[in-house]
């Protein structure tokens, strides 16, 4: 391998294992995250950036889109997997919304492995001061080990 | 809902709801570092060629939970609405008409077939692939509409899909409901507006209840063998004797188990609400709440102790805190 240091490492298939814990990851859901995500993720819906929209439609204040919360699982499984890995699935069951000033935990378990493919299957949670805001499952594909390549 | 009404709904499964669209822009490296910028995600392969090809590709590729902001209108879709009118536009004029108003989004399932690199141009199509009977719900009765939404390649190939279900509902209340809200949120606890539903009081129980109207949780105890026993009954389970009497409880105990319910909602209660299993010290275990602790800071095991509960003249109930905030 002859990546710079400032590759982040990867984990290879054979290093997981069914049971591992990833860390968790808490995020703070400021405001300006929740405008700048949405924006990115090209959603322009006013319940996404408008408090005063937001409120008339019966939600106490903008809260964060699903394509966020798809995002950052994203962001959260590759930070653990590493740049090697491959996202080949995110499935995600939506609950509590993300308001602005609440913190979203994310946590996760490795609750599969399929060696054909090297499919890693994450079950993930993230959950805010409300409950669960998001659960699901996530596959990525790892890489065999560094003399694979 | 008349059988005339569900035979037009059931119509629309199989038909395609927005037909093949190309996105507006090709994916490329601008839109992908405004992603990761806002996402927080430093993972380089997103914006380094160099450190993508160390991992084997050939070059920077997209995050796969981009795939459809690639076909996004934008900005153009509040102020300019959809070009054509498309079986989406007729799905939702029939749902109105039956009342499902509101929406929220509950389920999405991407499943992706490659990734995506700059110049690769997506288009998406969504197809109708079940709507259900109506359903009772916490937001009011409704049905779920499940899509298929299928993203390919400038040569037509097929590099996601994702299947997409959302609660078409008639709002419960009279309140707006709102767009794409994801469930009606159990907020911070808020004042109770209902009485608590009133405990089954007969003769074999109504003394448990008296002394927890006078803050004493009591344990019934046989009279014959000395076993303790609760929830209360006529009847010493280990010996069969009908004679008991009571002993007062310490107050310390553990929690043995735990739920935290978020829905469907009482208007009694405040949630999220913890309902726990909480053994004794003196071994017994019962049902009650949690109180004065954060649900995510439940954990089985942990040590608790005693409060009480007065949710109106009429009922008192014991509830239980965590022990840690005693002793700090």
């Amino acid at each position: 391998m002859t990546a710079p240091d400032t590759t982040p490492a990867t984990r290879t298939y054979d290093e997981v294992a069914v049971g591992d814990t990833l860390p968790e990851l808490s995020i703070p859901l400021t405001r300006t995250l929740i405008v700048a995500t949405a924006v990115a993720s090209r959603d322009f819906q006013d319940v996404h950036h408008d408090p005063e929209l937001a409120r008339q439609r019966g939600s106490k204040d903008i809260f964060m889109n699903i394509l966020t919360s798809n995002g950052l699982i994203d962001r959260y499984i590759t930070g653990w997997a590493g740049p090697a890995a491959v996202v080949k699935a995110v499935r995600i069951r939506l609950g509590a919304p993300n308001h602005p000033g609440d913190t979203m935990v994310l946590s996760g378990t490795v609750t599969a492995k399929a060696d054909e493919d090297r499919r890693v299957e994450v079950a993930v949670r993230g959950t805010n001061s409300l409950g669960a805001h998001v659960t699901g499952t996530v596959a990525v594909q790892l890489p065999k080990g560094v003399e694979a390549r | 809902m008349n059988e005339e009404y569900e035979k037009r709904l059931q119509a629309f499964v199989g038909r395609e709801l927005n037909p093949l669209t190309p996105g507006q822009d090709p994916v490329n490296q601008p839109m992908i570092r405004h992603w990761a910028e806002a996402m927080g995600d430093t993972n380089p392969v997103y914006v380094d060629e160099e450190a993508a090809r160390a991992t084997g590709r050939a070059g920077v590729v997209a995050p796969a939970s981009m795939v459809q902001a690639w076909t996004m209108r934008g900005y153009a879709a509040t102020v300019r609405p959809a070009p054509a009118r498309r079986g989406f536009d007729e799905l939702v004029e029939l749902l109105d008409e039956g009342g499902y108003t509101s929406v929220v989004a509950t389920d999405s399932e991407l499943e992706f077939l490659r990734e995506l690199v700059p110049g690769d141009h997506i288009s998406q199509q969504e197809v109708v692939e079940s709507i259900s009977p109506e359903k009772r719900t916490g937001l009011g009765p409704g049905r779920f509409v499940t899509t298929l939404k299928t993203y390919r390649d400038q040569d037509g190939e097929v590099v996601a899909t994702q299947r997409w279900r959302t609660l078409r509902f008639r709002p419960a209340e009279q309140a707006p409901a709102p767009q794409e809200e994801p469930a009606k949120e159990a907020k911070e606890p808020e004042e109770p507006k209902a009485l608590r539903p009133r405990p089954a009081i007969n003769r074999d129980n109504a003394f448990w209840f008296e002394a927890a109207r006078q803050h004493r949780l009591v344990i019934q105890r046989c009279a014959a063998c000395g076993a303790l026993r609760h929830p209360p009954g006529p009847c010493c389970p280990e010996c069969a004797s009908l004679e008991w009497d009571t002993v007062e409880a310490s107050g310390h105990g553990h929690v043995h188990s735990f739920v935290v319910n978020h829905h469907p909602r009482h208007p009694a209660f405040a949630y999220p609400l913890v309902v726990a299993v909480v053994e004794l010290a003196e071994g017994t275990r019962l049902i009650t709440n949690l109180v004065g602790t954060d649900p995510d800071d439940v954990e089985i095991g942990m040590p608790v102790v005693l409060d009480w509960l007065d949710a109106d003249p009429d009922l008192s109930l014991p509830v239980f805190r965590p022990a840690a905030l005693e002793e700090n």
